[in-house]
């Protein structure tokens, strides 16, 4: 019995007679303990949600605080160094702790294993003790906060971070170190299982697009993260004995440091939106009842990304002195990386093509991300390209171009897929209204914050300073009154969600239509997620088959 | 499911392996089979070594760049270490590597004082080549050759007042070597660093294959670790020739 109702794909069961299954990953046992010693990876993926919310409410009341300095031309609210430790915290926090574990940490802990039709991943143990870690570094980076903060950048640069700085660097680079190995764990945890773990029939070309970007950001977390451990480590003895490493002085290359610290770094944006992209093609697919236009080339997108991922990290350093054949080099490069992300785009907005397109509150936020996700995209070939690069290198430009891809693109996908999966996960739908109107209030509240930014970053005014000349007041007022819009956009999910533990209609098992293999199984699913490994016999994204399915159920039970 | 908590009994493990089944106490739920678990878990052990070469990736890259830099600071501070010391752990070390792997052939094959011994072997030579290093460390400290504050260039600006036969760097090369020594001691200590842990893996082993952990046709974790102990063998096998024997070569 089902209630389609105008408009939509969304079908609930009858809401007088629903119930949630007596028995699920939940209630199944019951105490703290139960959850800080489990090994279930839905269960995991809900402590990641707390914390990775927790983190996230933490950076962004840091960059409320900026830009609420960012009001005046003057340095009034808080000092010059107080805001360098501001937008440093910021940094860390946003990046390391929340966009990197964010999606993996829970959407892909909770889905992966039921998108494969297993019972859990790989390393279930590896997978808690991942969480701990994490933890231990989210710790570690609020003891450095605490204790004083740390003033440089998110970037650590050396000599600054190593010569010239008296606050709690290497407080701040163990924690980061030790949060790495967490995305470490991870990576291996999901490579693992999805080489290993897939249900009779799950080819790779039968999986969902979604563990495809997981496959490959997994890649680039366990190829890229140990070099940025490495580099830490060297950045903490250079401070520590003053070996000189990075030291000019003694022989050593500042330099050298960014080319290890970027060699990470570049590919961690990349760890931080494929997930995203991989949630997009999910929800896309589903609110337009089509198969992805092109799986195989979107597939392939995702592994090629991580591939050109590590091969452009020169172009955070074209103004740093490299030699200006590699910049050239670097430069193509870069432009090379523009393809398999427009060839996302493009499939993308092909599937959408005579679709049956529904505006739900997920497929709303996947249209802000194609948008936003776009204009960050070519934004980056701007500073791509060497020439444009040397003026608007270190400038706003950089800033708004940097907040368009990972807040446009990553949180705008994070956002996506926690409303399209709430109904998996707890088994209960979000209110539709209120979430429709958070989802255009986040857009609307993002561009008024970052569009003037690529205005100011082009006129020349530089980052990271606490003062700006006066002409520059109306679009830095703009930006944060984005911002305050923007806070609100993302208060309101927060509260409506919690809200709808208790209130929100029963979802049933498959209230979107969808064909994926996590949704066949009861909302929230069971502990042991399958009765029994389901069999894989049907295309991916089929809703033929999903049709057929339902015709046959409906008929058994008349 | 019923079947793997039956399993869990010693008596029902013991019926099942006469029937000729394949099924393991240490069989997790989530596998469908133990080939299965036993795969995953070598996979994942190749995976976790993957990223350890990216980790000593970062350090040959600081060597190589600086090396080309500042090639004769490189040679003199080579020149310094003692290649019999360095010969001899390296063999030390391979012999290790082989202790190590008779010790998953015993454990395949289920014998398990041998697979004991061979794990007490390893220990053993691993013990040995941490012995060596220190002593080769404290000699370092001694000539004031780790880098800092303490660092002293003399014996590189006036070799002879030394006794060593070997050109004076000029003095800002002769700095130089203190990259040299810093890079010996980073790619060395992170070396020891694994092997340290690698020990204490193997006290945690040998009690649990005394008691016959894995000598019933459960070796995972005896694979996997040697996995890892192989991997310090590795690392080894290119420090050694970059730290001991770049100047070795018929021209000097």
């Amino acid at each position: 019995m089902s209630t389609a109702v105008g408009n939509t794909i969304v079908s609930l069961p009858d809401q007088s007679t629903a119930q949630l299954p007596k028995r699920h990953y939940i209630n199944n046992e019951y105490g703290l303990l139960s959850w800080l010693l489990t090994e279930d990876h839905k269960r995991i993926a809900l402590l990641y949600l707390f914390s990775v919310t927790f983190f996230f409410f933490i950076g962004g009341a840091f960059a409320g605080l900026i830009r609420l300095e960012l009001l005046t031309p003057q340095p009034d609210l808080v000092a010059a160094d107080t805001y360098n430790k501001f937008f440093t915290m910021h940094g860390l926090i946003m990046i390391f702790l929340f966009l990197v574990p964010s999606i993996p940490g829970v959407l892909g802990n909770f889905l992966i294993p039921l998108m494969i039709g297993a019972r859990d991943l790989a390393f279930p143990k590896l997978n808690l003790l991942s969480w701990y870690v994490y933890m231990a570094g989210g710790t570690l980076t609020l003891a450095a906060l605490v204790l004083g903060g740390v003033d440089t950048g998110w970037t650590f640069t050396t000599p600054l971070s190593t010569h010239y700085l008296n606050t709690h660097v290497i407080t701040a680079a163990m924690a980061i170190f030790i949060t790495g190995f967490s995305s470490i764990l991870t990576g291996i945890n999901f490579i693992v299982t999805i080489h290993r773990m897939r249900c009779p029939g799950m080819t790779w070309f039968r999986m969902p697009l979604f563990l495809w970007a997981h496959y490959a950001a997994s890649l680039l977390m366990v190829l890229g993260t140990p070099v940025l451990a490495t580099t830490l480590v060297l950045v903490a003895l250079e401070r520590l004995f003053g070996i000189g490493i990075f030291d000019p002085a003694k022989g050593g290359d500042p330099l050298l440091f960014q080319h290890l610290f970027w060699f990470y770094s570049h590919p961690a944006v990349y760890i931080m939106i494929l997930p995203g992209m991989g949630v997009i093609s999910e929800v896309i697919s589903t609110c337009s009842r089509k198969r992805i236009f092109g799986y195989t080339a979107v597939a392939f997108s995702s592994v090629a990304i991580a591939l050109f991922g590590f091969f452009v990290w020169e172009h955070h350093m074209f103004i740093m002195g490299v030699s200006s054949y590699s910049a050239l080099v670097f430069s193509l490069l870069t432009m090379l990386v523009a393809v398999p992300s427009a060839i996302k785009i493009f499939n993308w907005a092909f599937t959408l093509q005579k679709g049956s397109i529904t505006f739900e509150t997920p497929m709303l936020y996947c249209f802000g991300f194609m948008g936003l996700f776009t204009i960050g995209g070519l934004t980056g070939v701007f500073l791509g390209s060497l020439g444009m690069d040397i003026h608007l290198t270190e400038t706003y430009f950089v800033v708004a171009h940097f907040h368009f891809v990972m807040v446009g693109g990553g949180l705008m996908a994070f956002l996506a897929g926690i409303h399209f999966w709430w109904p998996k996960m707890t088994g209960r739908m979000y209110p539709e209204t209120i979430s429709k109107l958070a989802a255009v209030t986040t857009f609307i509240g993002f561009n008024l914050t970052f569009l003037p930014q690529f205005v100011l970053g082009y006129l020349g005014l530089p980052r990271r300073y606490a003062a700006y000349p006066p002409e520059f007041q109306v679009l830095n007022v703009l930006s944060t009154a984005g911002a305050t819009v923007l806070g609100f956009g993302y208060m309101l999910p927060m509260l409506y969600l919690v809200w709808s533990l208790k209130y929100g209609a029963i979802a049933g098992s498959n209230p979107w239509q969808a064909t994926g293999l996590e949704w066949q199984i009861a909302s929230p699913p069971p502990t042991e997620n399958f009765a029994e490994i389901p069999i894989m016999d049907h295309e991916v994204y089929d809703y033929e088959w999903l049709a057929n399915k339902t015709k046959k159920e409906v008929t058994t039970v008349g | 499911m019923d079947s793997a908590l039956a399993t869990t009994d010693p008596a029902d493990l013991h019926a099942e392996q006469e029937h000729g089944h394949v099924s393991l106490p240490q069989h997790r739920h989530h596998f469908e089979t133990v080939e299965q678990q036993r795969e995953a878990g070598s996979f994942g052990m190749w995976l976790f070594l993957l990223t350890e070469i990216m980790f000593f990736g970062g350090m040959f890259l600081a060597y190589l760049l600086y090396r080309n830099w500042y090639y004769p600071a490189f040679v003199v501070g080579s020149n310094q270490l003692s290649v019999r010391i360095g010969t001899f752990n390296t063999m030390v070390l391979i012999t290790s590597g082989f202790c190590m792997a008779i010790g998953v052939w015993a454990a395949e094959v289920r014998k398990r004082s041998l697979l004991t011994a061979m794990l007490v072997t390893t220990t053993l030579l691993g013990v040995l080549f941490l012995s060596l290093k220190y002593d080769e460390y404290h000699e370092k400290y001694e000539l004031h050759h780790i880098p800092g504050n303490n660092f002293n260039v003399s014996m590189f600006t006036n070799p002879a007042g030394y006794g060593i036969k070997e050109a004076p760097l000029p003095p800002d090369m002769a700095q130089k070597t203190q990259v040299f020594f810093f890079l010996y001691f980073a790619m060395t200590g992170m070396h020891a660093l694994h092997m340290i842990i690698g020990l204490g893996i193997l006290c945690w082993l040998i009690p649990r294959a005394r008691r016959g952990d894995f000598s019933s046709g459960y070796v995972a974790p005896v694979e996997n670790f040697a996995l890892y102990w192989h991997f310090i063998d590795v690392v080894w096998l290119f420090l050694y020739p970059l730290l001991y024997l770049i100047n070795r070569h018929p021209m000097h």
